[in-house]
């Protein structure tokens, strides 16, 4: 492991400060993937900025019914907090499937959004990836891409995004709050993510030096009914093949609003946009939901070992759009 | 009489175990420890043109940095021969840093020395290797134009091709035949453990603290390497964690680590990193292979030929033997086995659990379901209907109980009733099935002759020790078992005593044989030193035992006495006291039976399995298992059925999760961690029942044939044949990923 200095402060002002300051310093909160990635050498920060102690860990009802989300809280704070398991039951599933109980109990919200992709070519640290040095070439193009991205990829860059829970929070247009060297800013959660275009480096619009202080799940009665289902090898503890979070509104056999993303195959925590418009109005039948699949995976760019992939998100937002309207969870 | 021999005893070391008591390899501390870390080659095939150490010797704490310009030439070439033959036993015949060759991906082009194992990572990442890239073969696609047919197998051990009959004719002539070919993903052992080696001089002698299945083949394999005295080589091994085959065999970075320690004056610790044991310990090979079965119409088989392709190294002609099992299993006059390979840039294989055999049975048992479908024959009624009686020379088998697995099996699963018919169940979104397979696995005799010694102290405790080492499997607490019951003495007063190669030798435990070969040799040494107190007892006319016939005697709670009349009679203390006996010892033998005997050793058992299938989704959900098993004496049925219970997730993680993909682009391994090579984790494991069949063996030591392997053979095959039938569809590939199981979109 490369030698690295560390640091552990009280106030957001003081972190923003610390880390703006040094072009080589990064913050550090729950650390499950930073300090993996720092010990492959695909990190290389040589000041690690503890945030542990801001008081950045609340997690606070909101007017109206939406739920303020301390960017410090855990994983495993966040699933078990009732106005999440009840008013968000999607939320809180993805947050209950991802990783293992040991990572939720350290894992924060706001690293979660941070983590990095889980393309082997990004972290062996060793082959050409344009995410990890621009400009040497993306490896999983041609090479082992069973595990990558249909939706939103680039020629530059086909690496899937890993968050359960950022699915979730797309889902529901969550807010993302940061404090940096230019203030505080409010971003959607959507326009979070960036594509990976020709710049697959730059993966949010975090500029150096601004932290994640909380995450906002506005007030969405659809969201009381939603559902988190993730597909993988095995039964736990494994990054998505597909996940879909799905919640639907049925009145009369009729759709009349539908929320739809999905883990797994995107550059980015998908929101099928394209799928909830052509739910609108439909009957609330598997083939409808079946139609909106394949219209949203139209788009889909599939590679040698990754083709299924298009099949099995259509039919994994079928079934949770299923579930969803059956009664979601419960 | 005791009989710590088949109760089902706690392990003595678990205390150990749970407390952190137990130390392994690479937490041995000694004074001025030292730390290596290997640079492993980034290509697959091709030259080391330049090493530039200067950043690395630049970095805090860095000692020395080797490479093939300043390394020693090694005394002599290895040649590879499997451990348990008690010879030398280097897992390839190459040894790296000796010039600039690279013939695959992580061989060890460099060592960095440094006073911490963070020092030392960090300087591995300094060291600047400039290559010249060649073209490689890492794969059985990229060489199937270099398809040789191999002559001897195992380090030579092995023939290649195994037949009988007229295969060819025999087929074309056969009413019903079955052809089907199958590809197999690398699979690597991930023991818990990484290995690891300390290694110390003093004077000219080297003691190694090594993570190995076998103390006695690192000695031969150091010692051969770097010229040395056997006497000046000492190997200790206390704990291991975990083996299963990558252990079996002492891999270069051992003897690294003891170069290394003579290079810097101090002791070395090298301990290999997760991704490392990827490329540095062996693997099992990327494999394909067909079968045909050749059957009459009421079921009974008459040829059948089974072909294997694998890929290994540059340097050995190294396959694991799939057909050993497939060749005898079944009455059947025709029989064809052939072993291919590809020299390609990987490391030479080695043992993986349920060597070669566990998936030459795969092949063999979904083909016989295949036939049975082919028949409208059950698949239980199929096995029993064409089970050997003897081997292919006509030797009866030293002990059976296929049969009877097959039944009790069918019984515990409740198999009799079952609707053949493929996609006939349902639960919700899932489509049920089940499925099994007959398990055999060959008995290994190779070893030379195994020692141990057993001495009594005059408190009436007892010592008992040989060169074996404990890596998981319980030998300390059977050998416990088989000192105290020969000896007459209580479990309690016996200490089992192994893992340093001053002890009396041992082989390597390997391919299920050390229970049994440890076993027997405890079981000489305790036995003559109780006769050797008998006899002193019998001719001691101060003893109340003076006078009588050896033969009539016994020992109980450390107490000799006379069988019939046990009032008479005096304690193994009162004896040794009067004689000024502080204690007394005896060396005793055993040596395996040749190789030759006229029976046929194989083990037996039965696997069965139930699954779930989302065939829109190709999910696969065991949901639950049951083995049955012959292994002859069970020591300890607690231990034996760990094993067993692990043998069976072995299976089920070989049939739905684990594989490895070679990108041959750079010749690396696709996975190179337990994020990415995929194991079960709990959640995965359903109920798992084992139950044995109790079968008399008087060839093999003390009756027992072994549970190392056996629990894993014919799992594989129990769920794969239960995937066909929820689903329909014969899937012919291994792991069955998610894409493979899920209907076609065609069909949904």
């Amino acid at each position: 492991m490369r030698p690295l200095g560390y640091a552990r402060v009280s106030t957001v002002a003081e972190a923003v400060e610390i880390v703006a300051t040094d072009p080589a310093g990064a913050f550090l909160a729950g650390g499950t993937t930073e300090i993996d990635l720092v010990r492959l050498g695909v990190a290389r920060p040589d000041l690690l900025v503890d945030i542990n102690d801001l008081p950045l860990h609340d997690i606070d009802d909101l007017p109206g019914g939406g739920v303020r989300i301390g960017a410090l809280a855990r994983m495993s704070e966040v699933a078990r907090t009732p106005a999440i398991a009840g008013r968000y039951p999607g939320v809180a599933q993805a947050l209950l499937l991802g990783a293992s109980q040991q990572l939720r109990n350290m894992a924060s919200m706001g690293g979660n959004l941070c983590q990095r992709t889980r393309c082997a070519y990004f972290r062996d640290g060793v082959s050409p990836c344009n995410k990890r040095e621009p400009g040497t070439g993306c490896s999983a193009l041609d090479g082992l891409n069973r595990g990558h991205a249909i939706l939103g990829t680039s020629e530059h860059c086909v690496a899937t995004h890993p968050s359960d829970v950022a699915v979730a929070l797309v889902a529901f247009d969550a807010v993302v709050h940061t404090a940096g060297p230019g203030g505080v800013r409010r971003i959607p959660i959507d326009d979070f993510y960036l594509m990976p275009g020709d710049t697959p480096d730059r993966e949010n619009p975090l500029r150096h030096g601004e932290l994640i202080t909380a995450i906002d799940l506005p007030p969405a009665g659809i969201a009381e009914r939603s559902v988190y289902l993730k597909f993988r090898d095995r039964q736990s503890y494994e990054f998505a093949l597909v996940s879909v979070c799905a919640a639907v509104r049925v009145e009369d056999g009729i759709v009349t609003e539908a929320r739809v993303a999905l883990g797994g195959v995107g550059t980015k925590p998908w929101r099928a946009r394209l799928a909830e418009q052509h739910l609108l109005g439909v009957p609330a039948t598997a083939e409808s939901y079946a139609a909106a699949a394949a219209y949203e995976l139209s788009a889909a760019v599939p590679r040698r070992h990754n083709a299924f992939k298009v099949e099995l998100a259509q039919r994994a937002i079928v079934r949770g759009l299923t579930q969803a309207a059956r009664g979601g969870m419960r | 009489m005791n009989t710590a021999i088949g109760r089902p005893v706690d392990r003595v070391d678990s205390q150990a175990k749970v407390t952190g008591g137990a130390r392994y390899t690479a937490e041995i501390s000694l004074p001025g420890l030292t730390y290596a870390a290997v640079v492993g080659a980034r290509i697959p095939s091709g030259r080391v043109e330049a090493v530039d150490a200067s950043r690395a010797l630049a970095a805090g704490g860095v000692l020395a940095v080797l490479t093939h310009e300043n390394l020693p030439e090694i005394a002599g070439q290895p040649h590879l021969l499997p451990s348990l033959l008690g010879a030398a036993a280097p897992g390839q015949s190459f040894f790296p840093m000796q010039d600039a060759a690279v013939h695959y991906a992580g061989q060890p082009v460099a060592l960095v020395v440094a006073e911490s194992h963070e020092q030392a990572q960090y300087a591995a990442s300094l060291v600047d290797v400039t290559y010249r890239r060649e073209p490689s073969i890492t794969s059985i696609d990229e060489g199937r134009d270099r398809v040789y047919e191999a002559q001897r197998l195992f380090g030579g051990l092995m023939p290649g091709r195994d037949e009988r009959g007229d295969v060819e004719t025999a087929l074309a002539e056969a009413p019903v035949r079955i052809e089907a070919g199958y590809r197999f993903a690398a699979n690597h052992h991930n023991a818990l453990e990484p290995p690891a080696t300390t290694a110390v001089w003093q004077d000219g002698r080297l003691t190694l603290y090594d993570s190995t299945m076998g103390i006695r083949a690192t000695q031969l394999t150091v010692a051969h390497l770097l010229g040395l005295p056997l006497s000046h080589v000492r190997v200790i091994t206390h704990f291991v964690g975990g083996g299963f085959g990558s252990k079996a065999m002492t891999w270069p970075h051992v003897t690294l680590a003891a170069m290394a320690a003579r290079h810097v004056g101090r002791p070395v610790r090298l301990a290999l990193t997760r991704a490392q044991t990827y490329t540095s310990n062996g693997h099992r090979e990327e494999q394909e292979q067909s079968i045909s079965l050749g059957a009459t119409r009421d079921g009974r088989l008459t040829a059948i030929r089974h072909h294997k392709l694998s890929i290994t190294s540059r340097f050995d002609d190294w396959a694991e033997p799939a057909t050993g099992v497939s060749s005898q299993l079944y009455d059947v006059e025709h029989y064809e086995g052939v072993h291919s390979l590809i020299q390609g840039n990987t490391m030479t294989p080695t043992f993986t659990r349920g060597p070669g055999e566990t998936l030459g049975v795969f092949t063999l048992e979904t083909a016989m379901d295949e036939l049975a479908y082919e028949l409208g024959v059950d698949p239980v009624e199929l096995r029993l209907r064409n089970h050997a009686g003897a081997d292919p020379r006509g030797n009866p088998w030293s002990s059976d109980g296929l049969a009877e697995c097959l039944r009790l099996g069918a019984e515990r699963f409740g198999w009799h009733g079952r609707d053949p018919r493929p996609r006939a169940r349902r639960d919700g979104d899932w489509l049920i099935g089940t499925g099994m397979a007959a398990a055999a696995y060959p008995v290994a005799f190779f070893m030379p002759e195994q020692r141990a010694r057993a001495r009594v102290y005059e408190d009436g405790s007892a010592v008992v020790q040989t060169g074996t080492q404990e890596f998981g499997t319980g030998v300390l607490t059977v050998a416990t078992q088989v000192a105290a019951d020969a000896l007459g003495l209580p479990l309690e007063s016996v200490r089992f005593e192994a893992g340093d190669t001053d002890l009396p030798n041992t082989s390597a435990a390997v391919g299920s044989a050390g229970a049994g070969m440890v076993s027997a040799a405890v079981h000489a040494a305790a036995t003559a030193l109780r006769d050797r107190l008998v006899a002193m007892a019998v001719a001691d006319a101060a003893s109340p035992l003076h006078g009588a016939d050896p033969a009539a005697v016994d020992v109980a709670d450390g107490r000799m006495r006379l069988r019939d009349r046990p009032g008479t009679g005096e304690s193994y203390a009162d004896l040794m006291i009067r004689h000024r006996l502080a204690d007394t010892e005896a060396v005793g033998s055993w040596t395996p039976p040749p190789l030759d005997t006229p029976h046929g050793l194989l083990t037996f058992g039965a696997q069965f399995a139930e699954v779930a299938v989302d065939p829109d989704l190709g999910l696969v959900r065991v949901r639950r298992m049951v083995g049955v098993f012959a292994p002859g004496r069970v020591l300890n049925p607690k231990l034996a059925r760990s094993q067993l219970v692990g043998g069976m997730v072995w299976g089920l993680s070989q049939a739905l999760l684990e594989g490895n993909e070679m990108d041959t682009r750079h010749g690396r391994w696709g996975a190179s961690n337990l994020g990415e090579y995929l194991v079960p984790v709990n959640a995965d494991i359903p109920e798992i029942t084992v139950e044995f069949v109790e079968v008399e063996d008087d060839v093999v030591p003390l009756g027992i044939k072994g549970v190392g392997e056996i629990g894993q053979v014919g799992a594989a095959a129990a769920v794969a044949n239960a995937v066909f039938h929820a689903t329909g569809r014969r899937l012919r590939r291994l792991p069955l990923a998610a894409e493979l199981v899920m209907d076609p979109p065609a069909s949904s």
